[in-house]
């Protein structure tokens, strides 16, 4: 688990602006975070948590409010391309929630109380593990004491879990769209 | 069953529901750009499948567009290359756009409602956050991301768990010095920048009954500032008059049905919502933000707060500033007036008020950018180019600019700039930058002093 304690990250800092002119999905990762894990003139900073090698894994642990602000899909794309497949704070901006679960990263939401617990099992053991059931809706840290359910609606845990696309859900309603715009019409 | 206007509007545009899950919700008109649209496109050719509703997509370029010598290519190779996809992308799938150099480009939030687009009881949805500012015309318009995109692309609907509901009340004598961007900082100063999370809000009471439609976009507008979805207000005559002059609006007795159904769709005496906030005009004053992000607001005239929070310190750490000190007569570098908040035509007249005769101070670089070539137009009709220009501004071409900094107008690091844009993040206007967010008047008069000053007491 990667620690990332500051509240109200936004999306700004997740991905800055100048990184979005791409016009594919590829290679964000190499620029997550990029503002907080380098100096301007491309300088590692080492107190930046993504820069500390003691912290590892696939889960990203941060404070409240967690992707507020742009609705830049660039920010999921960017934490799953770095390789981030869980992110677990105590709130989620709403369009930073939904772009995750569009690109296979879960959201977890605990309490602020839990995630307390959390960070302060992480600073005792940087190397503490975590286990994520998506089918039982699970999240296990016994360093930390935790044995919690989440919260995901069964539409989003069958796309998680077999990796469907809201799209392909959508076209295949396209009669009744057609119908409900002759309705209107 | 008494229902309030986010309810009445929602519910008719329901397809149906998954069991368990989000609505389908139908997207009456979707706004696209060059910067969050391109992988939707990709999404398309990669699936095989045509764009859905062609005619109810309308296409700009805004974020990443130059605000010098558009009538050249952009020298930016990324950003030549987005702009010109772009193009490509929707002359393959026949979307209208109003690209560079068309006489409706400018930024997505602004020519919307100019050309008519947006209407009232419509569904919207935009790659972009900020498209919460169609909500002043009592529409449900919010932001998605990219893959969003591409499902609207595929079926013009959205798959969106249906939003609870808030309604923040202003009401009151509003002091004469206070702007609607000084009313909007002011409530989410009060509220926190998640307080929204998981609503959407109606602003209601006689402060936002009385703004003008550019005053209730800049409301609307910074919703999400406050976390919300998005934000509305109830339709009226002043809305009716806004949309009625425009040119995509509907005409004559087409338009007269419309009104009608328009009248019914204020939230009806009753209607319950999840959350309720009320606030005294009487106690707003000209506002500006001393963090880095938008609910950090104080009044002008009051002290930066102090808190121990560890992300409090780390914010005013990036700003500069310390605790229980005063930002009034703050010296002052940059002042940048535009954005999707504050870029239209009143906001304008509201600066030139302030500037006309005066010069701006040496120590200051102040940036005017319209936000369309229409609003470029009309500062040029009204004459308030030559009150900009005289008084040492400088007037760019329409985008989103120093908003995000996404093209060269960047604010240098360390750099305090006073902006009428919607956040003050950490590097937002340019790797370093300190935003101090305000009103148009509070800019421009910062810019003349080349200090913050506070225009209610001037």
């Amino acid at each position: 688990m990667v620690p990332l304690t500051v509240e109200n990250v936004d999306t700004d800092q997740i991905i800055p602006a100048r990184f979005l002119k791409a016009t594919d999905r590829k290679g964000f990762g190499e620029n997550l975070f990029r503002d907080w894990r380098f100096t301007p003139d491309g300088q590692i900073k080492e107190d930046f948590a993504l820069n500390q090698s003691q912290y590892k894994g696939a889960i990203l642990v941060a404070g409240n409010n967690f992707g507020c602000g742009s609705s830049r899909e660039h920010a999921a794309w960017a934490l799953a391309d770095y390789g981030f497949k869980v992110v677990i704070s105590s709130f989620f901006a709403d369009i930073f929630k939904g772009n995750a679960l569009n690109n296979g990263i879960l959201p977890i939401q605990v309490s602020l109380e839990n995630l307390q617990r959390i960070f302060a099992a992480i600073d005792q053991d940087p190397s503490v593990e975590a286990i994520v059931d998506i089918e039982n809706q699970k999240l296990l840290i016994d360093a930390a004491g935790i044995a919690v359910t989440f919260e995901i609606n069964d539409y989003k845990k069958m796309c998680l879990i077999n990796g469907y696309d809201d799209i392909d859900y959508l076209i295949s309603q396209k009669e009744a769209i057609e119908a409900f715009e002759q309705k209107r019409a | 069953m008494k229902k309030t206007l986010f309810d009445k509007v929602w519910d008719s545009h329901v397809v149906s529901s998954v069991k368990n899950g989000p609505d389908i919700l139908y997207i009456d008109k979707h706004l696209i750009h060059e910067v969050t649209s391109p992988q939707a496109f990709n999404v398309l050719e990669e699936k095989g499948i045509p764009l859905f509703r062609p005619n109810q997509v309308v296409a700009t370029a805004d974020h990443n567009v130059p605000t010098e010598n558009q009538h050249l290519p952009i020298q930016d190779a990324l950003s030549r290359k987005q702009v010109s996809q772009l193009t490509k992308n929707c002359e393959a799938h026949g979307v209208n756009l109003f690209g560079l150099g068309h006489p409706y480009q400018g930024i997505v939030h602004v020519i919307g409602p100019e050309l008519g687009v947006t209407q009232p009881g419509m569904t919207m949805v935009c790659g972009d956050s900020h498209t919460s500012t169609h909500g002043a015309f009592g529409t449900i318009a919010f932001g998605i991301g990219t893959s969003q995109v591409a499902q609207v692309f595929a079926s013009q609907c959205v798959l969106v768990d249906k939003p609870k509901s808030m309604r923040v009340v202003v009401s009151g004598k509003l002091h004469p010095a206070v702007e609607p961007k000084d009313v909007v900082l002011y409530v989410i100063a009060k509220l926190g920048t998640d307080a929204g999370t998981g609503y959407f809000v109606e602003f209601a009471g006689n402060v936002f009954e009385e703004m003008s439609m550019e005053g209730r976009m800049t409301v609307c507008n910074m919703s999400i500032e406050m976390g919300a979805r998005g934000g509305m207000i109830a339709p009226d005559q002043t809305t009716f008059d806004y949309v009625s002059r425009r040119e995509f609006a509907p005409k004559g007795e087409a338009l007269e049905a419309k009104i009608a159904h328009w009248k019914s769709l204020p939230t009806d005496d009753g209607a319950a919502f999840d959350a309720e906030h009320h606030f005294d005009a009487a106690d707003i004053r000209p506002m500006i933000t001393y963090g880095t992000n938008p609910g950090m607001g104080i009044k002008i005239a009051d002290k930066i707060p102090s808190s121990d929070d560890a992300s409090f310190v780390k914010s005013l750490e990036y700003m500069g500033l310390e605790a229980d000190t005063y930002l009034l007569d703050m010296p002052i570098s940059h002042v940048f007036i535009g954005s999707c908040t504050n870029s239209r035509i009143e906001d304008f007249r509201a600066a030139a008020a302030h500037i006309k005769g005066k010069q701006k101070s040496p120590d200051v670089a102040a940036l005017i950018v319209p936000g369309s070539q229409q609003v470029a137009k009309q500062i040029v009709a009204e004459g308030l180019d030559q009150i900009f220009e005289s008084a040492g501004f400088k007037l760019r071409q329409p985008g989103c600019s120093a908003c995000l900094a996404m093209n060269d107008d960047k604010i240098p690091a360390g750099a305090y700039c006073v902006s009428t844009s919607n956040r003050n993040f950490e590097g937002r206007q340019g790797q370093g930058a300190r935003t101090l967010l305000a009103s148009p008047v509070t800019a421009a008069a910062a810019a003349v002093a080349g200090k913050i000053v506070d225009v209610s007491q001037v």
